[in-house]
């Protein structure tokens, strides 16, 4: 995919990766943001004209203190569709992707094409809370991420070498920016009262989750289904949360099948 | 030199595996281990040993806020210092501190400070902390990307409370205010003398240099290991052109003092092995949120904190390693006398917070070490900077007359 620096409104200066054409589809990365590779969006852009912008505070993306606010996340998702030139693209968002999604979709309902959320973030189930990533360790994430622990390591880490201590500081270091980021949705508790407004999305609705996903359980599923009239699930085996990198190929499938 | 006699108020009934069965002293500590009834006479005895302080001389008596933590039992330290300050009539009352970032509104800590202030006679040193992430994220629920901001503007909101004579609007970020009129005012005029309890954030110390704040750094592992944090500090004082008077930092050490160096081994060393093994077990998921500390401050210590993980050290330390490795000054008095001139010459401080309360140690012990240091210890450490002495911009300014508590005037 070819990469490109575009400037919002506000300020912020955002690394979009590009590829594809036909119609426009923006796709909203989760809290760990874009890994090194990224075989679904090259497999969507077959087909779509792809977008995927990186948030503020993640990779080359800076302006990261110009967003403070779930609003301020949410209009800033507009800001990078407008300043793309884009109009009336999909949305497709991951996890916190997801949430900034369905909040776009919420408050400018009309704008959105089809709307695809992928184990989206923003909802809160007390019986079924969501573990508090703030407090893992980072070597405990390949286990609330991935239906393969030891394969997704692989895909989270792009094979850097951690014994390497300057490799595992520099890790560390973009990691607590991106997570810093995220926080300002997610912490302490990944709910802004999203699901006030989610009557209000009248796209068509998609939702695709991992049948082993540990982090967002498919009982959240069901929950946004209640939320957004006529929302379809699709579930896809011998996945977890990162189920676009777990399953590419089924994922890509279904998402297409979708929006067609 | 200024001594304050602190007490962290440890929880002493920690079981001896108490390691090996939770993954926390801190954030998720079994409530079941808190036994009210224990905890009532555990208050009075700490609270008698702060107030027995201020007798033997120790200048101020100190206590500070953790929240759902075994060994800090004061998520409200501004109710034990209003017990001090009606019990005792010399001492400042220290105060390290009200994390500001965790009250809604701050104004409510000007307000609390001012009473602290106005009962003791002008006696109050206010710590403001940016708080651990411990209790300020994981307790108190703060987004740790926005908690620096949350506090810049909850120091602004406070000192403008306690200057300003004239009511004013606060249009914060994370206050609003219409009418804001800091009811009662501090006795101290502008205000209390303002100690900034800091951990590693660089950021502290310009702040502390801008605003003549006392920059505190509050640590577990001793001077030698403070030194380098210090003499950053130092520089940057140096850098800024201000002088670089000792009282503008301060530190607080761990302290056991027996007759004899054997003695002080024979009486402490259990307790320094329940502070260290059960008291420092926080789970390393607790210690560093992404937000909480910022980039420039990773990337300042970042290698050094995973190359040399000095927590994963604590349980298993000895008496010799913690005495040796200068984690605690402990032995005899004239032993103590020597490591806190290194101390403090080698921190360049003007004030110590000694903390002769450890784990679980008994009153008895308590006391037996609190006095030895203040007979034998401090007064020889008294007069280190000497062309400091009069240097009182850190210090309390108390009223001179004073009300006596029970004699009605």
């Amino acid at each position: 995919m070819n990469a490109r620096t575009i400037t919002t409104k506000r300020g912020c200066k955002v690394r979009v990766l590009e590829a594809g054409s036909g119609k426009p589809l923006v796709f909203f990365h989760g809290a760990g943001g874009l890994f090194p590779e990224n075989p679904f969006l090259d497999a969507l852009a077959k087909k779509y004209h792809v977008f995927a912008p990186e948030l503020p505070g993640y990779g080359e993306s800076s302006g990261d203190e110009l967003l403070e606010d779930m609003l301020d996340f949410t209009l800033h998702g507009w800001d990078v569709v407008t300043a793309l030139g884009v109009e009336r693209p999909h949305l497709v968002g991951h996890s916190m992707g997801g949430m900034i999604a369905a909040e776009m979709a919420a408050v400018a309902p009309n704008d959105v094409a089809k709307l695809v959320l992928v184990a989206p973030a923003g909802l809160w189930i007390a019986e079924q809370p969501i573990p508090d990533l703030y407090a893992l360790l980072p070597h405990e994430y390949p286990k609330y991420l991935f239906h393969d622990p030891a394969a997704g390591l692989a895909l989270l880490t792009g094979g850097l070498d951690f014994s390497n201590l300057e490799v595992l500081a520099e890790f560390y270091i973009a990691n607590s920016r991106r997570m810093a980021m995220a926080g300002k949705i997610l912490f302490p508790i990944p709910n802004r009262r999203l699901s006030k407004r989610l009557y209000r999305v009248q796209a068509e609705t998609l939702l695709v989750w991992g049948a082993s996903d540990t982090l967002i359980v498919p009982a959240y599923a069901e929950r946004w289904q209640q939320s957004i009239a006529g929302a379809r699930l699709v579930q896809i085996n011998e996945a977890g949360h990162m189920v676009p990198y777990e399953q590419p190929e089924v994922f890509v499938s279904a998402v297409s099948g979708f929006l067609g | 030199m200024k001594f304050t006699w602190f007490n962290l108020m440890p929880w002493p009934y920690l079981a001896d595996d108490f390691r090996e069965q939770n993954r926390s002293i801190w954030v998720d500590i079994p409530n079941k281990l808190y036994d009210p009834e224990k905890g009532h006479f555990l208050y009075n005895r700490y609270m008698d040993q702060l107030e027995w302080a201020e007798t033997l001389g120790y200048d101020a008596i100190g206590v500070n806020e953790h929240h759902q933590n075994g060994y800090g039992l004061m998520p409200s330290p501004n109710l034990i210092a209003a017990g001090l300050a009606r019990r005792t009539s010399k001492a400042a009352i220290c105060v390290m501190g009200n994390s500001i970032a965790l009250y809604n509104p701050p104004i409510r800590v000007a307000e609390e400070f001012a009473m602290l202030d106005v009962i003791s006679g002008g006696r109050l040193i206010a710590g403001f902390p940016v708080g651990t992430p411990m209790d300020t994220n994981f307790c108190y629920g703060q987004i740790p990307a926005l908690t620096r901001d949350k506090y810049a503007e909850a120091h602004e909101l406070i000192m403008r409370a306690w200057k300003e004579t004239e009511i004013f609007a606060f249009d914060g970020k994370y206050n609003q205010l219409r009418y804001v009129n800091c009811w009662p005012k501090p006795v101290q005029k502008p205000h209390p003398p303002i100690y900034i309890p800091g951990g590693g954030s660089i950021e502290t110390w310009d702040f502390c240099i801008e605003n003549d704040y006392n920059y505190s750094y509050l640590s577990f592992t001793g001077y030698k290991r403070g030194k380098e944090l210090m003499d950053g500090y130092w520089e940057q004082v140096a850098k800024s052109g201000k002088d670089e008077s000792p009282y503008r930092g301060a530190f607080a050490q761990t302290i056991c003092v027996g007759e004899t160096d054997a003695e002080a081994e024979q009486l402490y060393a259990e307790h320094l092995k329940y502070f260290y093994n059960r008291c420092l077990h926080v789970y390393p998921g607790f210690a560093d949120p992404p937000g909480y500390r910022t980039i420039k401050t990773l990337k300042h210590g970042a290698l050094s904190a995973l190359s040399e993980d000095a927590l994963s050290k604590f349980p298993t330390l000895t008496w010799k390693d913690l005495i040796d490795g200068r984690y605690v000054i402990g032995g005899s008095p004239e032993t103590v006398v020597q490591q806190m001139e290194e101390l403090i010459k080698g921190l360049h401080v003007g004030h110590v917070f000694c903390l002769l309360h450890v784990g679980n140690m008994p009153d008895e012990k308590t006391r037996h070490s609190t006095k030895l240091f203040a007979e034998k210890v401090m007064p020889k450490l008294r007069n280190m900077w000497p062309e400091w002495k009069d240097d009182e911009r850190w210090w309390i300014h108390p009223m001179k007359d004073r009300a006596q508590p029970g004699v009605s005037r």
